[in-house]
């Protein structure tokens, strides 16, 4: 079972909460430029790492709010929670660049 | 290779049974083959077997990171079936079912195949409307199904609740016969000492590490944790490390890693002579011919590479065992445990080419992989030993992601993950 700290209402038990995948994703622009290969890649292919995973989650039976969640997918450890446009913390770059290579797209 | 049958059977008898040897040999490996295979579940040995028989390519290792068939291959429910959708689908996973109604035979291996019906019953009229539709694609498909009343559904499945006050009431269900079940260890300890038999060195402990490539990007060799091996082709059958393999190799794939649950009960008299899934909680059961109660639902909904399983997910499917099956409520677990799998955004499988040339791959069967050994292996094997995907196989191109020809058996393929 996952605590996770809600940035609006604390630490709350996992069944509060959904996961919606992969944190800071941006859609390819322009519209006009963008070829199948990457509307492709943008549509269905994630990062799926065996390690540290940056991932929204959803407070959805309490404050309803999204937010940022640093996850460890093999232990579950959640390392930080942060607010949505907020950037990733400085501590996770560091550890995030020195991961194994999370493959070329 | 020792043929089991009942003469041998009695021979080791009156040996005292120290006359067996080892279902399969477990050589070196060598520095270069023709074909090496990676993943030595059901899926890889398949593979193996069949580049060995269908093709003659026998020049074959297979390299596995732990054990064989320690993966999802021994975490899965057993279930066989071919209830699909789609005609692409349907074509696929019947060739599947066809292959393993003949595998103990081909294998000279009792996989205990026990098609003995998978009924999913339904709880409200739209579930109805859906499985009408359903059993008729599966009918047009040329694979049998029926629709059955809520008298047949309590007849199949005694155990279940049908009284009016059901939280889930029963409208009624539909029924492949030729589903049920297989042992699954027996499928990848079959398919193992069969393709040993043929030649393939069959190799564990020898985990992959990455892959030698040349200027024009083809793969050469792979360096493992007992060395460097060199082949003209590879294949990767590894299931929920798909995208880490994929990494080694510098691309990515469209695959999430999720932790689906599995249960069983202590051991029961027979109570339950069919698979059971309900559409309204997504959680099935079976009976083993030991007898305890193989038992599944949904999946853990965030990427994990724990073969564990989170609370929530626990409590809803045994939940819905003690309130649909009420005679069970008060059964006890033996044990509880989860298998990493690959699920991609259609719930169809890829097939084929990766974008690294001489690397195919055998990957995206998400929550039903097991009854997809045959023609995944099959299939696989095809594709390397004639550089060309099988007709069946080619709608599963990894292409599809770019081309949109998706299909999308998500709402089709049992249980709504």
């Amino acid at each position: 079972m996952l605590l996770i700290p809600c940035p609006w209402c604390g630490p709350r038990d996992e069944i509060e909460f959904h996961c919606g995948g992969q944190s800071h994703l941006a859609r390819p622009e322009p519209w006009h430029a963008v070829d199948d290969a990457t509307w492709g890649d943008y549509l269905f292919t994630r990062d799926n790492p065996k390690g540290l995973h940056l991932e929204r989650w959803s407070h959805a039976a309490g404050c309803r709010r999204w937010f940022n969640v640093a996850r460890d997918t093999v232990s579950h450890h959640i390392l930080a929670t942060y607010r949505m446009g907020e950037p990733v913390p400085e501590a996770l770059q560091r550890e995030l660049a020195a991961a194994a290579p999370r493959g070329a797209s | 290779m020792t043929r089991y049958n009942a003469w041998s059977l009695l021979k080791q008898g009156f040996a005292g049974q120290r006359g067996w040897t080892a279902a399969w040999r477990s050589p070196e490996p060598k520095s270069r083959y023709d074909v090496v295979i990676v993943g030595g579940g059901g899926h890889g040995l398949a593979t193996a077997y069949y580049l060995a028989k269908n093709h003659g390519v026998r020049n074959v290792a297979l390299l596995e990171k732990g054990w064989l068939g320690g993966g999802n291959t021994g975490r899965n429910t057993t279930i066989v079936r071919s209830n699909y959708y789609y005609p692409q689908s349907a074509a696929l996973y019947d060739f599947s079912l066809r292959l393993y109604e003949g595998l103990a035979r081909e294998l000279n291996y009792n996989i205990m195949l026990s098609q003995r019906g998978v009924v999913n019953v339904l709880h409200s009229r739209h579930d109805m409307e859906g499985a009408a539709r359903w059993v008729g694609a599966m009918n047009a498909n040329g694979i049998d199904a029926e629709l059955l009343t809520p008298r047949q559904v309590q007849e199949r499945v005694p155990l279940l609740d049908v009284s009016p006050r059901a939280r889930y009431p029963v409208w009624g269900g539909f029924e492949q016969r030729r589903g049920g079940t297989a042992r699954h260890d027996a499928v990848a300890w079959g398919y193992a000492r069969a393709a040993s038999a043929l030649g393939v060195d069959i190799i564990q402990g020898c985990e992959l590490q990455g892959f030698r490539r040349e200027g024009n990007g083809r793969v050469t060799a792979v360096e493992t944790s007992r060395g460097t091996i060199a082949a003209d082709a590879f294949g990767m059958a590894v299931a929920g490390h798909s995208t880490v393999v994929a990494a080694m190799g510098g691309f990515r794939l469209p695959v999430s890693s999720y932790a689906l649950q599995a249960f069983v009960t202590e051991p029961l008299k027979p109570v339950l002579d069919t698979v059971m899934l309900s559409f309204g909680t997504g959680m099935y059961i079976s009976q083993s011919d030991k007898g305890g109660l193989v038992i599944g639902g949904g999946l853990d909904h965030y990427l994990s590479y724990a073969q564990r399983g989170n609370m929530p997910v626990i409590r809803h499917v045994l939940g819905a065992v003690a309130d649909q099956l009420p005679a069970l409520g008060r059964v006890r677990l033996a044990r509880q445990w989860a298998g990493i799998v690959d699920v991609v955004h259609d719930s169809s499988p890829i097939l084929g080419e990766t974008p690294v040339p001489g690397l195919f791959i055998n990957c995206g069967w998400g929550t039903g992989g097991f009854k997809a050994i045959p023609v995944g292996g099959w299939m696989l094997a095809h594709h390397i030993a004639t550089g060309r995907p099988h007709d069946i196989a080619a709608p599963f191109a990894l292409s599809r992601f770019l081309s949109g020809a998706l299909i999308d058996e998500a709402a089709a393929s049992g249980i709504p993950h």
